[in-house]
């Protein structure tokens, strides 16, 4: 059973549809980098596997469940476009809250864990307000990674990161695919993604163009999915 | 053949309410009210027809968040439009009853302010549906804000009444005999009113459709 | 993790939020005392017209002050992201949604506790005299609007014009329980007792309340994701 299973899925805006039967998979311990232009569908179809929006026909299913499930909710961690922490709590209360909601035993130990794997213990009482934007971005990490998830959703994690927090998160995603956690990340940052990725999938105006493994030929030369497969 | 039978419901529909206007003019002045009264004939058949409407929009916002067709969304607006121009019609009617008997335009009379109220749930919800762009998102928000508005009607005809029975105000109606001779043109013109009625949701969805291809299209023209 | 503690995590992270910046509570006190203020100048308040129209202008006062704590609700999530997180965690929509409202009504019925004294002295009205029966309409009708306006806040999250959809379709809903609110609390502010011919009132608010609790929890989910 696949990890993420992505079957004949179809999204419609009114009648339009945004995405076309998209048949997609992810194995369990698989690294997929989504790739595409802009508009092609990326963070809709992410967003269907994470269960915010439902697709028009079709089906995703993460370990054989609806990702809405309550105990597969559990199981995914979502890295969008926001941060998803709160401006007015502290680094700590928005880990403690998390904590509380996924259900972990030991909220406030998990909250400090992983206030030191991010390098924000010391300002753990800071309010995320005060805080620069690296440090925001390695929070909003945190929050993603805090419950331990089995599947990993990330939608273009690497853009606008610095350094520090760049390098927290390739560490992060490492340490998750050696220790067997699945991981869909959509990117256009080629390079860092294509490192870590085991396979490929390119969307090109709502259509899977191209699925396969990650050879050492994209690696080096990260536009050759994009000649090859896309459309100029 | 949809256009030939929405013609031919509205040839009937004209039909029966210049029949019945002819009628109606005809007959005798009621004894207390006047003339003013035969605006019964209009007024009731008008409230009622609005007030079906208002069911069937209930019915479509459901059977929409069910099955997700937009067929029933389109049903929905269509016939809350329709239903908002009868209630509309409604407050005229009385509000002209009440300027001929009572000298004033408006009362609170019971019936009159549940209908004004009911107007403006209504008019809330076409006011959601025209802030909000995405169309599914507008098609389930309005139908979970029609199921809302219906759900109080009912409240607010009872709050209404009752605030109206311990503040009594001067009643529209009373006073006023219906002989029985006239019901069947009141019924008939029910049945003019319910078929206008019907005939403009038809066209409306109609209206739906095409702005929904529409709609498509120029979505497809973008992501060109 | 029950139900009713996580709507509890969510009352609690609500009221913290709120309380580092006060903004909707401050804005809303202010609202309220400004609105009392122009009623003042309107009105006599020593004339006995004035006297029984009190009740009805103390709900008018709240139900405005109320729109702008429970126009925040679901809007104080959407910086960041926020409402993603918790429509993406393991807890549901209800739970989210009561958790909203019961520290929506917290603050909503502080604001109210706070503008009832000044009330009361810019009206030259004496307030107390019912007083459990007052709280009990207070309670009763702060949790109805309370209700309707975090239900129509998660409505409304996304859409343009947020802040002027918000009031338009919240207040033709909330007319019955404004209305019994407010005569009720016109009679207990006038120092006469729930009678027989006034609990029909608190039986329209009681009947309000329920319902709509009841359906809101049903169709919140169906609003936060589709």
């Amino acid at each position: 059973m696949s990890a993420v299973a992505v079957d004949g899925v179809w999204k419609y805006y009114g009648d339009y549809p945004a995405l076309k039967n998209i048949r997609l998979t992810a194995e369990r311990g698989a690294c997929l980098a989504l790739i595409g232009r802009n508009g092609a569908g990326k963070t809709t179809l992410l967003r269907i596997i994470a269960g915010f929006n439902r697709p028009g026909r079709g089906q995703v299913r993460i370990f054989g469940h609806e990702p809405r499930e309550t105990d597969t909710r559990r199981q995914i961690g979502f890295l969008g476009h926001g941060i998803s922490v709160y401006d007015e709590l502290s680094a700590f209360e928005n880990l403690k809250l998390y904590a509380e909601l996924y259900n972990l035993p030991d909220p406030r130990g998990s909250a400090t864990e992983w206030l030191e794997r991010t390098g924000l213990a010391r300002v753990s009482g800071g309010l995320v307000r005060e805080f620069s934007r690296g440090m925001r971005q390695r929070l909003a990490v945190a929050r993603a990674f805090l419950h331990e998830p089995s599947v990993l959703l990330l939608d273009e994690p690497f853009t606008a990161l610095d350094d520090k927090a760049i390098a927290v998160l390739q560490r992060l995603l490492r340490e998750a695919l050696a220790q067997g956690k699945t991981i869909v990340m959509s990117t256009h940052q080629l390079r860092e993604a294509l490192e870590l990725s085991s396979h490929v999938a390119m969307l090109n105006r709502g259509q899977v163009a191209f699925h396969g493994p990650c050879t050492p030929e994209m690696v080096s030369d990260p536009g050759y999915v994009y000649a090859r497969y896309g459309e100029g | 053949m949809r256009d030939k039978i929405l013609y031919g419901l509205g040839a009937f529909a004209i039909l029966i309410l210049i029949n019945d206007i002819v009628h109606i003019m005809g007959l005798p002045d009621e004894v207390n009210q006047g003339a003013i009264f035969k605006i019964i004939f209009f007024h009731v058949p008008v409230a009622i027809t609005a007030l079906t409407a208002a069911a069937v929009a209930l019915i479509a916002s459901v059977l929409f968040l069910v099955t997700k067709n937009f067929v029933y969304d389109a049903l929905a607006v269509a016939v809350t439009e329709v239903g908002l121009a009868f209630l509309a019609a409604n407050l005229v009617t009385g509000s002209l009853w009440g300027r001929v008997i009572w000298g004033v335009y408006w009362a609170w009379d019971a019936r009159l302010t549940s209908a004004l109220v009911c107007w403006l749930l209504y008019a809330g919800y076409l006011m959601l549906r025209h802030a909000i762009e995405e169309p599914t998102q507008r098609a389930t928000f309005a139908a979970v804000f029609s199921i809302f508005a219906f759900i109080d009607v009912p409240i607010v005809i009872f709050s209404i009444k009752w605030w109206r029975t311990q503040h009594p105000q001067p009643v529209f109606w009373g006073g006023g005999s219906f002989p029985s001779a006239w019901l069947p043109y009141f019924l008939w013109n029910l049945v003019a009113m319910l078929l206008i009625g019907t005939i403009f949701t038809m066209t409306r969805l109609r209206q739906e459709e095409s702005q929904r291809e529409l709609d498509y299209l120029r979505r497809l023209a973008h992501s060109m | 993790m029950g139900f009713l503690h996580q709507a509890f995590v969510i009352t609690v992270k609500d009221l913290r939020a709120e309380l580092r910046t006060k903004e909707a509570v401050n804005s809303s006190f202010a609202f309220a005392l400004v609105i009392l203020l122009l009623f003042s100048f309107a009105f006599d308040s020593f004339e006995e017209t004035t006297q029984q129209m009190a009740g009805g202008l103390l709900w008018i006062v709240f139900a405005f002050a109320g729109t702008l704590i429970l126009n925040r609700s679901f809007a104080r999530e959407l910086p960041n992201d926020c409402l993603d997180a918790l429509i993406a965690a393991p807890i549901s929509g209800a739970a989210l949604f009561l958790g909203k409202a019961v520290a929506n009504f917290i603050l909503v019925m502080a604001v109210e506790l706070i503008s009832l004294p000044v009330f009361g002295i810019f009206s030259n009205v004496h307030w107390t005299r019912q007083f459990p029966e007052l709280m009990l309409v207070l309670v009763l009708g702060s949790w109805g609007m309370t209700i309707i306006g975090t239900i129509f806040s998660a409505l409304t999250v996304n859409i343009r014009l947020r802040e002027v959809m918000l009031p338009m379709l919240t207040y033709p809903i909330l007319i019955p329980p404004l209305m019994g609110a407010m005569q009720l609390t016109s009679g207990l502010v006038a120092g006469t007792p729930i009678a027989p011919d006034t609990v029909v009132w608190l039986k329209v608010l009681i009947g309000f309340d329920v319902v709509y609790t009841a359906v809101s929890l049903f169709l919140v989910e169906t609003v936060l994701v589709g």
